[in-house]
């Protein structure tokens, strides 16, 4: 009846995650309740549950990848305690079981439900605004994708109180995560969630290609798109392109283990490198994926703050274009040591000198960007030079991994886990967070406090160093990854100096809640009336902070890149233009709804419960069905309303 | 193309270099129908890539050339591309709102499809009694999940058409039917281009 689910699988056993759950479950019932007594469940189903704004989903999308940040550093800071603590005798306070979940649950927290929601709820909340667009193409396709990203994120929490999560690390390399080895459901989980989220992410890369390429303002030629957009273009091609193949692994191995079939076995001829290669083949991309976004989150932050147009436009647009073809010829070196002949490995070591190029032709635009600009310092400007600055040494110590012999000493050591950190959060963070502080009072009308978010900045950023700049020397002293427990007694000093650093990230965590709490308390004096608080260059800046539902009542006329600079410069900014009827699409619940059904059914099938998994699938399919049937999915406003609304909104005609 | 709407902007700019504006709802949906399909025939690229890596991995057990009869799947193969045919005459007979027409043509598209399904189907379970099922060997897991994927596509197209067939005979041969109905159609064509790289990598080279 209820397949492999017994009372076994709460982990009484292990005391840690349960009184975690326990803390976390109080508060999300206390949240709850708070709203129920208030009365705020109409509000959140009609205003965010249900909505298809891609600004909304956006935000959504942001919330999540906050909340997931919090639990990934939870794994990551018992980490570095327990290598800071269980070394020569000592033991430490997690046994190899459940440290072994922690490494691998903190890899795939990180990557995707924190990193992925950061770039892609940017990437939402930004790409229609400044395409000078009101939505994106497939409006409740995108709010599908949120919740099934949504649903993975649940499955994981799930697997902390409910079973056990995968042992594998957060690549999942057979024969470990093959049955044989891994007979619990700690792999499954990790399968059938990231199969959930990943059908989600797909279906975000669509919608921003579609909508890139389809769906721009009058006049915004390619040249003349913000070089966000163009950023949030490669990466969502990347998507299209990489994710179907994680998807297609990810079904090889879930049929070995769920119906004996040979493809990543030791036995009848199964192939287990074919799994590393198939894996990388979409994980290579994948880190472009994340990493592009953020450089064009720097790349409009240093023009704005340079009071300048971004250096060489045109060479940005073919690097980043550069790296998205490129991005596909370097995943062999993620394995060097598998063996394949030296030209091969000769091959990809040069490709991944190569793709640095384009990298560092960027480096350069921001540099040349920022000189001879009055650049004005404030939050998202020090995470972008803070960025420049990591990046590039995170890039050579990359350029190191990628010469094959250095690569067979220091493969798998924490030399690697310092490298991918370097870039990890040194660019995809810190671009994360300067998009955050730079688009936060478009998307909620007032600015955040600047004095906690440096604070923030700079604790990320010497936390950073501390944590991981001893990898580095540890790791070419030896030291592997994933230890749970540590020989060598010299290496203590320096595990020191890592966790400290942990605990100075934490602190730039806490100072990040901290500037949002303040900045709220404080809204009504920093509220931003103009819409353009950065004196901005591109089109989200042109319309009130926080735009209406509709983002533009009339589409604006690009005639340059910069659009809004240059309006500005010919005052035709605040003009009052001729109101038409407009479209707007419907809200929708089949997101919600697909994404219930799509934790149900994915719980059945860890658990092999297969009446529900049916069930489960039926509904889906049913409500896809019901949606397919719809019709008259947008609603129009008049134009007499649209001009009522847009005069209450901006008072027009009032004495400025 | 909407050139109307940009009488602000001067005419060259709008010509061949994406300034147009918005682009109309028939070439969103078909063009973001298209990007999925694209990405589909990467998770399929998955797939074959695995096949070509594990085709000669058969542990002992039958080959392709044991197993594999050319006749069916010539047979098979006629199916899905005159089924593939009609379905085109289909989406030309809903273009010109000759909805009797396009019933004929979806009929016969059902057909085709059914009978290419009920040969892949026989062939599976003629393997599976020879006791060469997808657990057999790595060539046969790589062999049964490639084909079976495909098959699993024909499967919901079926699906699919059944359903679009319903909404033609409900609702009629309107704006919003025939955009669902042009996505179909690429979907449909979509899975003979998967289905030529499926004969040709799997049944010409591993029947020799």
């Amino acid at each position: 009846m209820l397949g492999k689910l017994t009372w076994a699988a709460i982990p009484f056993y292990q005391p840690l995650p349960l009184y975690a759950m326990g803390v976390v479950g109080i508060v999300i019932l206390a949240a709850l309740g708070v709203v129920t007594v208030k009365g705020g469940w109409p509000y959140l189903w009609r205003e965010w549950l249900t909505s298809v704004d891609h600004k909304r989903i956006g935000v959504m999308y942001l919330i999540l990848a906050l909340i997931m940040l919090l639990r990934g550093f939870s794994d990551a800071i018992m980490m570095r305690s327990q290598q800071a603590i269980a070394i020569g005798g000592a033991q430490g306070y997690l046994p190899p079981d459940h440290y072994d979940q922690i490494f691998s649950s903190h890899g795939t927290i990180m990557i995707f439900f924190v990193a992925m929601p950061f770039v892609i709820g940017l990437m939402n909340f930004v790409v229609p605004l400044q395409l000078g667009v009101r939505d994106v193409a497939f409006p409740v396709l995108n709010s599908v994708s949120f919740w099934l990203t949504a649903s993975g994120a649940l499955l994981i929490n799930v697997s902390l109180v409910v079973g056990s999560f995968a042992r594998t690390g957060w690549m999942g390399y057979p024969p470990l995560s093959e049955l044989a080895y891994s007979p619990d459901v700690g792999v499954d989980y990790y399968l059938w969630l990231l199969q959930i989220s990943g059908i989600g992410t797909l279906f975000a890369g669509i919608n921003m290609v579609t909508t890139i390429l389809k769906l721009r303002a009058p006049g915004m030629t390619y040249m003349r798109m913000p070089i966000f957009c163009w950023s949030a273009l490669t990466s969502s091609i990347l998507i299209v392109v990489a994710f179907p193949i994680l998807t297609a692994t990810f079904a090889m191995l879930l049929l070995d283990r769920y119906v004996g079939m040979h493809f990543f076995t030791n036995d009848a001829g199964g192939n287990m490198m074919m799994y590393v290669n198939l894996f990388w083949a979409w994980g290579h991309p994948e880190v472009y994926i994340l990493i592009l976004p953020a450089f064009g989150v720097f790349s409009e932050v240093i023009a704005t703050f340079s009071g300048k147009p971004l250096f060489s436009y045109r060479s940005m647009v073919l690097a980043l274009l550069a790296i998205c073809v490129l991005s596909f010829t370097v995943w062999l070196h993620h394995f060097f040591t598998m063996g394949a002949s030296a030209d091969v490995n000769a091959f990809f070591g040069i490709m991944s000198m190569i793709i640095g190029v384009p990298t560092g032709v960027k480096v350069f635009n921001w540099l040349f960007t920022l000189f001879g600009g009055r650049v004005v310092f404030r939050t998202p400007v020090l995470f972008s030079i803070g960025f420049m600055v990591t990046f590039v040494l995170g890039g050579m110590t990359g350029v190191l991994l990628a010469v094959p012999p250095v690569d067979f000493v220091l493969h798998n050591s924490v030399f690697l886990v310092a490298h991918f950190h370097n870039v990890i959060i040194g660019g995809v963070i810190f671009g994360a967070l300067a998009g955050y502080n730079y688009w936060f009072p478009k998307a909620f009308g007032f600015t955040l406090d600047e004095k906690w978010g440096k604070a923030s900045f700079w604790c990320w950023l010497v936390g950073f160093y501390l944590a991981f700049t001893p990898l580095y020397a540890l790791g070419l002293m030896g030291m592997t990854r994933r230890l749970q427990h540590i020989a060598d007694p010299n290496w203590r000093p320096l595990l020191l100096v890592a966790e400290a650093g942990a605990v100075i990230v934490f602190l730039g965590i806490l100072c990040q809640l901290m500037q949002f709490y303040v900045s709220f308390r404080t809204r009504e004096s920093r509220r931003d009336l103009t819409g353009d608080p950065w004196n901005g260059r591109t089109l989200e800046w042109s319309t009130s902070s926080p735009p209406p539902a509709y983002n533009f009542a009339v589409l604006p006329r690009v005639e340059t890149i910069d659009a809004f600079w240059q309006m500005k410069r010919r005052g035709l900014a605040r003009a009052e233009p001729v109101y038409e009827a407009i479209e707007v699409p419907r809200n929708s619940p089949i997101g919600i709804v697909i994404a219930f059904f799509a934790v149900m059914s994915g719980f059945a099938l860890i658990w092999q419960i297969w009446w529900m998994a049916i069930i489960g699938l039926l509904a889906i399919a049913v409500t896809v069905m019901v949606f397919g049937w719809s019709e008259n999915r947008e609603r129009e406003i008049p134009a007499n309303e649209m001009a009522r609304m847009e005069r209450a909104r901006l008072s027009f005609g009032r004495p400025a | 193309m909407t050139i109307a709407t940009v009488d602000a902007v001067p005419v060259e700019v709008v010509r061949g270099r994406g300034g147009g504006g918005p682009a109309p709802t028939r070439t969103v949906v078909a063009y973001g129908f298209w990007i999925f399909i694209l990405s589909d025939i990467t998770m399929f690229s998955g797939l074959f890539a695995a096949y070509a890596v594990l085709s000669d991995r058969t542990a002992g057990g039958p080959t392709g050339s044991d197993l594999f009869n050319l006749r069916n799947v010539f047979i098979e193969t006629m199916c899905l591309l005159v089924s593939s045919y009609t379905a085109g005459l289909g989406a030309l007979s809903a273009e010109r709102r000759q909805r009797e027409r396009f019933l004929v043509f979806a009929a016969f598209t059902f057909v085709l499809g059914a009978a290419f399904l009920y040969i892949e189907i026989s062939e599976f379970a003629g393997m599976v009694g020879k006791g060469a099922g997808p657990s057999r060997s790595a060539f046969l897991s790589a062999f049964f999940t490639l084909v079976g994927m495909h098959g699993a596509h024909v499967t919901s197209g079926l699906l699919w058409l059944v359903y679009m067939v319903a909404q033609v005979v409900a609702k009629g041969l309107r704006p919003h039917v025939l955009r669902r109905l042009l996505c179909f159609s690429l979907f449909w064509h979509a899975l003979d281009i998967i289905w030529v790289g499926v004969i040709t990598l799997v049944y010409l080279m591993g029947a020799r």
